[in-house]
């Protein structure tokens, strides 16, 4: 029942959002500026139906999270390899860090124009977009993860007979799990506004950010509130997949 | 010093060892010589940083000794003495349980498909240390004394030749200790177990101890063996009892003292 609760409080403010919304837009009264929730509403209950004679809101949805699940799968297989490599040798390390503190900082949307020259337009550009964007996340994450292990546990590991693969595998991996896993959430986060501001650039014919820019052109504000309210559920969807994760992977984290 | 008894389970001779700690060299161990015979209960005493955990780091080979020998058996460097070791701080692996914590190091060495023959031997174990109520329990659902009950069926999992303690009871309320000092007797008699116990507390050294090791100040030399010729169980308020330990409080007091002079 309390879970109950808190989620009723949290809905309180959406919901007076909503109803203000909904109240100076009728005084507004020109979609141009503020639709209604009664001209968004239609679009959000037929996700199937085309949109100007395009297709339609949930396979915008569907291309637009293809391409952030390719995007973040590549980024993963090589930054969580190449994190636990870092953490386990200060060498690799040492060669690595300075280069990664380096690209870091430069916003992933800000390769566009490079990523377009070498991969041209669509799916490999914005591809490489979303890699940008979710490599460094979880790179990080995974490195602060083996450098949080405590040197008891591997001792112990070692008194015990482990080999250095089997310290690998049985202690520096599982400890450092539950900080990966933050780190995924936070770069499917970053991956999952990438792709909507890949799309919004020129030359894409598809997703979620093509559909919001392609809406504005034609003066359709309400399929831009409709593309924008389906990635913030999308978003919230998959944050919540990986919170419910947490908590069953992990019980044990920060409570030895 | 003597040639190897047949009894010895366990030799150090003459083990040095020196740390970098910024750009001063410190020496830890000067010359650390001493046996330990099977099923003995031996202590390791002496002044706060005087390097008893070293010794033991470096029996159970989590560091090399610049000079001297570890000897066990035909074994003759510390890299293969088959030791296992107890911390201060219990060192469980908070993601595993208690079952699988004890079943650590069994899956390290039984390396396929004997998972019979090990929970046949964590099982065991889980009776000996009084866990079975907390087989599939996490080490953060265990009070302190639990955790170090675990960590002690785990290391006694891999059937050692030794069990090296470092002060594993020092962060436990009394009660607990002591319970947990009368279960070390217990393990010793019934499984001829042979322990290293490096402790602070010289109650708790002469409570357990057949032989106490006194060490000097750094760098460390094993100058003092002191045997407690006591059966067990040992009364505590036995003047003989007291009398041992005043003598180990006074030769511990004794050298902190020499180092303020120094």
């Amino acid at each position: 029942m309390v879970i109950h609760h808190k989620i009723l409080k949290g809905m309180v403010i959406p919901l007076g959002i909503l109803v203000i919304w909904q109240i100076i837009a009728m005084h507004v009264n020109n979609s141009f500026i503020l639709p209604g929730w009664n001209e968004i509403l239609p679009f959000l209950l037929t996700p199937l139906a085309p949109l100007f004679g395009g297709p339609s809101l949930l396979e915008n949805s569907l291309v637009s999270l293809e391409r952030v699940l390719a995007g973040f799968l590549l980024a993963i297989l090589i930054a969580i390899p190449l994190g636990l490599l870092c953490g386990w040798s200060d060498e690799v390390y040492t060669y690595i860090n300075p280069f990664v503190q380096m690209i870091r900082p430069v916003p992933p949307i800000a390769w566009m124009p490079l990523a377009i020259a070498w991969f041209s337009i669509g799916f490999g550009s914005i591809l490489f977009i979303i890699f940008i964007g979710s490599f460094f996340p979880v790179l990080i994450s995974t490195l602060d993860g083996v450098r949080a292990i405590r040197v008891l546990w591997l001792d112990v590991a070692q008194t015990l007979g482990a080999t250095p693969l089997e310290k690998f595998t049985t202690v520096i991996a599982p400890a450092a799990f539950p900080f990966i896993w933050t780190g995924l959430r936070v770069a499917f986060g970053i991956a999952w506004m990438c792709v909507v501001a890949a799309e919004m650039l020129p030359g894409t014919s598809s997703g979620l950010g093509y559909l919001i820019m392609y809406a504005y052109n034609l003066g359709q504000i309400q399929v831009i509130v409709a593309g924008m309210v389906v990635i913030g559920i999308i978003g919230i969807l998959f944050d919540y997949l990986f919170r419910a994760g947490q908590s069953r992977l992990f019980t044990w984290q920060g409570k030895e | 010093m003597t040639g190897i008894l047949p009894s010895d389970i366990l030799r150090l001779t003459a083990l040095s060892k020196s740390f970098l700690d910024g750009f001063h060299v410190c020496q830890a161990l000067a010359d650390v010589s001493f046996s330990v015979q099977k099923n003995e209960i031996v202590c390791l005493m002496g002044p706060s940083g005087c390097g008893k955990s070293t010794v033991l780091r470096i029996i159970a080979g989590l560091e090399a000794a610049d000079s001297g020998t570890v000897q066990s058996g035909d074994c003759l460097n510390a890299s293969c003495v088959h030791a296992a070791m107890i911390f201060q701080e219990h060192g469980l692996f908070p993601w595993l349980t208690v079952y699988d914590n004890i079943a650590y190091g069994l899956r390290l060495r039984v390396r396929s498909g004997k998972e019979g023959e090990i929970k046949e031997t964590v099982t065991g174990l889980l009776a000996l240390m009084h866990l079975e109520a907390f087989t599939g329990s996490l080490p953060h659902q265990l009070s302190g004394g639990m955790k170090q009950r675990v960590a002690i069926a785990r290391a006694l999992a891999i059937q050692p030749l030794i069990l090296l303690m470092d002060e594993p009871f020092s962060g436990l309320d009394l009660f607990t200790r002591q319970e947990l000092e009368d279960e070390i007797l217990r393990i010793r008699n019934n499984y001829h177990t042979t322990f290293l116990f490096v402790t602070h507390n010289p109650e708790e050294a002469v409570y357990l101890a057949d032989r106490i090791i006194v060490l000097s100040e750094r760098p460390a030399v094993a100058r003092e063996i002191i045997p407690v010729p006591f059966p067990h169980p040992r009364d505590t308020r036995d003047p003989g009892f007291i009398g041992i330990v005043r003598q180990i409080t006074g030769r511990i007091r004794l050298k902190e003292e020499d180092v303020h002079q120094d």
